[in-house]
């Protein structure tokens, strides 16, 4: 383990501007809570948590207050206060439709935090019972995705991945993080690595992120369950497969899952997440997340309750700059453009960045593809881009999905190298949509193909013993007459029988 | 010249009687033009094609008696598949046979129900379950939305609903090309 680990490069990258001084400068502030707080009951991966309280209610800090169904997490009040309304509300949702969310009236005086039982002996429990806490905490991926945490608990695993490799420009929250809670990364990852039996657990920080490895050796000084390796910045090398990559030289199969390896990646906040909820019961209701870009006039990280209206984040930011442009959750890479600051801060917000007119280049008119292929010598996944944009724009799904769309994880490089400014990505993500949905109308028509045959099969069926009662019937009255001449007994006898056997098969029939 | 035309008659007389038995011997069982029709139809079952489903309508075109305009389910996107299963020119819907909607899927509405199974029995999917004097309920992971259950509500309970509103049915528009006057905008498509 105290071998320097080797280090395998990715395909495609590249090494983008940083900007990350601006959100690191100072530490981490708690931000203030703010006096309403809007929870949307979907923040995850899955299905909508169901609501537990009623308006009117008093909740207070910890409690549940939704839980999963199916695949899903709970959700947990990140304050005291009373929950005023169950009602649909702006989201940070591409589509800017509204979603049910729980709205909660803030009142710090409503009531002591209910957390759950602290487990600090964890190492004498057993893993399904920890797994059960991380469930029980409404933990998700804090990198963004917002898989259900417990979810990617279930298979035995060799290695366990912690991603610190934090590689989109602006975003320094997981920075922060370990500068300030690298035991709880630790911790986190211990435990994590408890529950799915992982012999080898590695910590990977990106090298130019020097104060967190500087804190992350410190936590793991003397101890060696855990590796950490410095990483080389290349975007986007905190890309769960290209991390996997980088360190074990293995690529994850097209469709397949890390585990599939052996090897699992988590986020360094679910992993402090997972060590604040079984070491201190605390639930996932407060997260770090960097307030910066040109547009804001004061970057910094915050540590802000789940819910969290984004102007009021913007606001401890030190508000807007006059040239602010354009409102981003996530990362200018991969992030969303936000149409309002109205909407909350949800588990895998990482980010919330302003960006000034300088720095768009969206409006800049769109040319032809003059087929470069730079999009395909930056592209982390190997594919085609631009084949995949001609496919797309001439509608020939097959194609697309012969060129491995579903592997786009959705990084932005090729539109960000691309000299003729096409928007590839807006390409791949209405194209991913629109596999999802042909795959599903096509299950859709599979199923009612087969239940119309069934229909029609089960009708023939019944009409077929509808007519063969009907032979029977008669075939059975002109005996019964013909056995009458000669014995009135054997004649009365078959006539019972007869009548018998009829009602047994209407009582079939009714039954 | 003479040996040539009987060469090349005898020729084509040899391969042609080749060919016929080659027809015969390898022929295969069932209908394969009408599974590959069937395979393209949308499968709602509505019969606004006129016939009793999709696949004897899949069974009409391969025969060559329907058209491969009159699915309305299928609309512009299914046309163009027949057409180009087949080798011939795309055409528009006929409007004969209805127009293209949204995707719907059928709803009961409970209260109203009053148990009489004729929804059950027009069901060409069996997507409806209830029992006499029961309540009835829609399946929705099975409803096709063929609305072939509206017309025998004695109590008109059952509405359409769009299949895929809201958040969760929400899908990115296609994107649209950024031009300007630099580009020949009639060369892109």
């Amino acid at each position: 383990m105290n071998a320097p680990q080797r280090l395998f490069a990715f395909p495609g990258g590249l090494r983008l501007p940083e900007h990350k001084d601006a959100a690191t400068r100072a530490p981490s502030r708690a931000c203030p809570l703010p006096p309403r707080l809007v929870l949307p009951l979907s923040q995850h991966a899955g299905q909508a948590a169901r609501p537990e309280v009623a308006p009117g209610e008093r909740v207070v800090r910890g409690q549940r207050i939704a839980r999963a169904e199916g695949l899903g997490a709970h959700l947990h009040a990140p304050a005291a206060g009373v929950v005023v309304a169950i009602e649909d509300h702006p989201v940070p949702h591409a589509s800017g439709l509204p979603a049910p969310c729980i709205v909660i009236d803030v009142d710090p005086a409503a009531g002591e935090a209910a957390l759950l039982p602290a487990l600090p002996d964890w190492p004498a429990i057993e893993p399904a019972a920890l797994r059960a806490r991380i469930e029980d905490a409404g933990i998700v991926g804090l990198g963004g995705a917002a898989f259900p945490t417990a979810g990617k608990l279930g298979r035995p695993i060799d290695l366990l991945v912690l991603n610190g490799a934090e590689c989109e420009p602006w975003i320094a929250c997981d920075e922060m993080l370990l500068r300030e809670r690298a035991p709880a990364v630790r911790d986190g990852g211990r435990i994590l690595a408890r529950i799915v039996g992982a012999s080898r657990i590695v910590l990977a920080i990106e090298d130019r992120m020097h104060g967190a490895l500087a804190a992350a050796r410190e936590a793991l000084a003397g101890a060696d369950d855990i590796a950490v390796v410095a990483v080389p910045t290349i975007y986007p090398e905190g890309g769960e497969r290209q991390l996997i990559r980088v360190l074990t030289g293995a690529e994850v199969p097209s469709g397949g899952l890390p585990a599939d390896l052996g090897v699992l990646c988590h986020n360094v906040g679910t992993a402090a997440a997972v060590a604040d909820a079984v070491l201190r019961g605390l639930p996932l209701v407060e997260r770090y997340v960097s307030v910066t870009g040109a547009g804001v006039a004061d970057p910094v990280t915050l540590r802000a309750a789940i819910g969290t209206p984004i102007e009021w984040l913007v606001a401890q930011a030190g508000g807007y700059r006059a040239d602010a442009e354009r409102l981003v959750m996530g990362g200018p890479m991969m992030g969303r453009a936000l149409p309002t600051d109205a909407v909350p801060l949800v588990k895998a917000a990482n980010c919330v960045l302003v960006l000034t007119a300088a720095e768009l280049r969206d409006d800049a008119p769109e040319l032809p593809c003059i087929r470069c292929g730079e999009c395909v010598r930056v592209c982390p996944a190997r594919l085609l881009p631009q084949q995949l944009h001609w496919h797309l724009r001439a509608g020939d799904f097959d194609e697309v999905e012969a060129h491995a769309l579903r592997d786009c994880i959705e990084c932005g490089l090729c539109a960000h190298v691309c000299p003729s400014h096409i928007p590839l990505v807006e390409w791949y993500r209405w194209g991913k949509t629109e596999l999802r949905v042909r795959a599903e109308d096509r299950r859709r028509s599979d199923l009612a193909r087969e239940r119309f045959e069934a229909r029609k099969a089960r009708l023939e069926r019944e009409d077929a013993e509808r007519a063969a009662r009907l032979a029977a019937r008669r075939a059975s009255a002109p005996a019964a007459t013909a056995g009458d001449a000669d014995d009135p007994v054997a004649a009365a006898l078959a006539r019972a029988e007869a009548k018998k056997r009829g009602a047994a098969t209407e009582d079939a029939d009714g039954a | 010249m003479a040996t040539a035309v009987w060469v090349l008659g005898l020729l084509g007389v040899a391969l042609g009687a080749l060919l016929g038995w080659v027809a015969v011997r390898f022929r295969r069982a069932g209908a394969p033009l009408a599974d590959a029709i069937d395979k393209v139809l949308p499968q709602t079952q509505c019969g606004q094609c006129g016939f009793p489903g999709c696949r004897p309508y899949a069974e009409a075109i391969a025969r060559g008696d329907a058209d491969i305009n009159q699915c309305p389910p299928g609309g512009e996107a299914g046309i163009r598949a027949l057409a180009e299963l087949l080798g011939r020119e795309p055409k528009p819907l006929s409007a004969d046979h209805g127009v293209e909607k949204p995707k719907v899927l059928a709803v009961i509405d409970e209260a109203e129900c009053i148990g009489c199974t004729k929804c059950i029995q027009a069901c060409p999917v069996d997507a409806i379950v209830g029992a006499p004097k029961r309540m009835h309920t829609v399946l929705d992971a099975e409803c096709t939305g063929c609305e072939l259950c509206i017309a025998p509500c004695p109590v008109d309970c059952i509405t359409m609903v769009p299949a895929r509103a809201g958040l969760a049915g929400w899908r990115p528009s296609r994107p649209l090309p950024r031009l300007t006057a630099l580009v020949d905008a009639a060369r892109l498509p």
